[in-house]
């Protein structure tokens, strides 16, 4: 775990609609993180009283130290799986913060500086619409740099029911390559590790 | 190594702050859970229905409602079970007959408040820290009550433990307070062995059945308890009784109860005040806060450092009994005490309380349902 670049508050945060998944998102991206490498992580959540249909948004902050305060300050990167929560959350990023959008849901963006992919259509030709966070989880495996793959797929075997983790991992690959494909230039590293 | 000792077996989880709130409680011996699901606490409910079937004797009940789901604690205390109970705000309204009976009756219990937000059903999915004095005072008539806070996800798991041990040390209901942000951040958090803590488990008599005095006074306070059904009868009743257990008004004895259900309490102050001194030593201006908040004051007070201004951050994990004298050291040593809260003001009252003019007290409050960040600390923190 040495070769973990070192992060002073590293701040993401997944939001997106309830039943979209966010949550699974992001236990599985903080479980990642913090067991298998070693960082100091809480993901914390917020969502409206309905199960499905409102607002949901999971906050992860990964730090090489302990941390202290819990939730987000300001973002270093914001996944957006719907046009609502990309409308309302864009202020929060950082100037130098990164924006990552499911274009096939979000239509419009408030900068042309952004990475997009159509989680949902790709999800679709995974053969379950349900996929829909796990292809983004491939994406933002390839985005975060620091985040190794093997250490996501072990996480998401542990978290997930046996009986869907094929189905998972094939959306993660085609996430993850999807986005190798299109976006090779994604930060090596980090402006602040 | 010193000879003798061994590796400890630590396990590394990602978990809930409820989650750790199970485990803690696991460990600590609980064999009983009864309540009814109530968001923000519903994964206590949750993850203890799957984790008990599973134990040598443990039992999950889920009840018509909260009233009954205390009911059931208590009965299962009585037969000699670690029971423990989950609730949040609407719920613990109503389970606060059911605590004033198990102060009387000397019941050892853990209760799990989830703070929300707002009177009634309020908003149940934000956080608040609303319910402080009524853990202290919800139930009606002079009583004394431990309540605990914790404020990240592995001193739930902590404060668990110590919420059954002093449960069952001191024969009383313990209400351990969380909040939604604490309840609902997932951290990594290290599950210890239990070999490693120290498990305090309620006495049982080992004098003759017929010799037994349920509430007979002693040195500690605290008579021994056996589980009903061994062989020793006795009355448990809410009306004030005598050592015997049966109903009594007569004035002597009414007061010899009272006094000692105090004592039992205040004789072990020094070993039920939990506070957390952070950078306080050489402190000018102390933050005062308990539960989520105290993380962002950690963060502030870091910051206020950072720009040349001597802060400190006192956070309490004991709030009932008060714990006076870590507070009033902070009183006498610093210009000014900040006590940020999610609430109108229900712990900077107790401060203001034992001040006595030696410090200025501000205060720092938010009921919007969202938590105090640590920049609003930081401003009233330079504001002084």
């Amino acid at each position: 775990m040495s070769n973990d670049p070192h992060l002073d508050r590293f701040e993401v945060r997944l939001s997106g609609l309830g039943g979209q998944g966010i949550l699974t998102l992001g236990r599985i991206m903080g479980q990642a993180l913090a067991l298998d490498h070693g960082y100091a992580v809480t993901q914390t959540q917020s969502y409206g009283p309905e199960a499905r249909g409102g607002a949901s948004r999971c906050d992860l902050v990964i730090s090489t130290g302990r941390i202290s305060y819990p939730k987000t300050i300001s973002l270093d990167l914001l996944v957006a799986l719907s046009q609502e929560a990309c409308n309302k959350y864009f202020s929060d990023l950082k100037p130098d913060g990164f924006l990552l959008v499911d274009t096939s849901l979000v239509s419009q963006t408030p900068t042309n500086i952004y990475w997009g992919l159509p989680f949902t259509t790709m999800a679709q030709k995974v053969g379950l619409v349900q996929t829909t966070n796990i292809v983004a989880l491939g994406a933002l495996t390839h985005f975060i740099s620091f985040m190794r793959a093997t250490s996501v797929r072990k996480s998401l075997r542990e978290i997930l029911p046996r009986k869907i983790v094929d189905i998972n991992l094939k959306a993660f690959n085609a996430g993850f390559n999807r986005a190798k494909k299109e976006y090779p230039e994604a930060p090596e590293k980090w402006k602040f590790s | 190594m010193a000879a003798g000792s061994r590796k400890s077996k630590t396990i590394e989880i990602f978990a809930l702050g409820n989650e750790a709130v199970v485990e803690g409680a696991l460990i600590a011996g609980c064999t009983f859970y009864a309540g009814y699901p109530i968001t923000p606490s519903t994964e206590i409910a949750e993850e203890m229905a799957s984790r008990l079937p599973h134990l040598r004797g443990g039992v999950f009940i889920q009840m018509e409602d909260e009233i009954a789901g205390l009911g059931a604690v208590i009965g299962a205390s009585l037969a000699g079970r670690k029971a423990m109970t989950a609730t949040s705000g609407p719920g613990f309204s109503l389970m606060q007959e059911h605590i004033g009976y198990a102060c009387l009756t000397e019941v050892p219990l853990v209760l799990v408040n989830v703070m929300r937000a707002g009177p009634s059903t309020g908003m149940p999915t934000n956080p608040a820290q609303g319910d402080v004095q009524q853990a202290r005072w919800g139930t009606h008539g002079d009583h004394p009550i431990i309540v605990l806070s914790a404020s990240d996800v592995q001193e739930c798991l902590r404060m668990t433990v110590t919420a059954f041990n002093y449960a069952e040390k001191y024969r009383t209901p313990v209400i351990l307070l969380l909040d939604e942000v604490t309840a609902h951040t997932r951290e990594k958090i290290s599950l210890p062995d239990p070999e490693d803590i120290n498990i305090y488990t309620r006495l049982t008599p080992s004098m003759p059945p017929e010799w037994y005095m349920p509430y007979e006074d002693n040195m500690r306070g605290v008579a021994s308890m056996p589980p009903l059904g061994s062989g020793y009868r006795y009355h448990v009743t809410g009306l004030i009784h005598d050592d015997h257990g049966y109903p009594t008004s007569n004035p002597m004895e009414v007061e010899q109860i009272m006094y000692r259900l105090f004592r039992k309490i205040d004789q072990f102050f020094y070993d039920i005040q939990m506070v957390d001194e952070i950078l306080c030593q050489d402190a000018e201006i102390c933050v005062i806060a308990y539960g989520c908040v105290a993380r962002s004051a950690e963060l502030a007070v870091q910051q206020a450092r950072e720009q040349g201004v001597r802060a400190g951050l006192l956070k309490l994990k004991t709030l009932f009994p008060f714990p006076r004298p870590a507070v009033e050291k902070m009183l006498r040593q610093c210009s000014s005490i900040l006590v940020p809260e999610m609430n109108m003001g229900q712990m900077s009252r107790e401060i203001k309380r034992v001040n006595n003019g030696q410090s200025k007290i501000l205060t720092l409050n938010r009921v919007d349902g969202q938590i105090i960040t640590p920049g609003q600390i930081l401003i009233k923190i330079l504001k002084g």
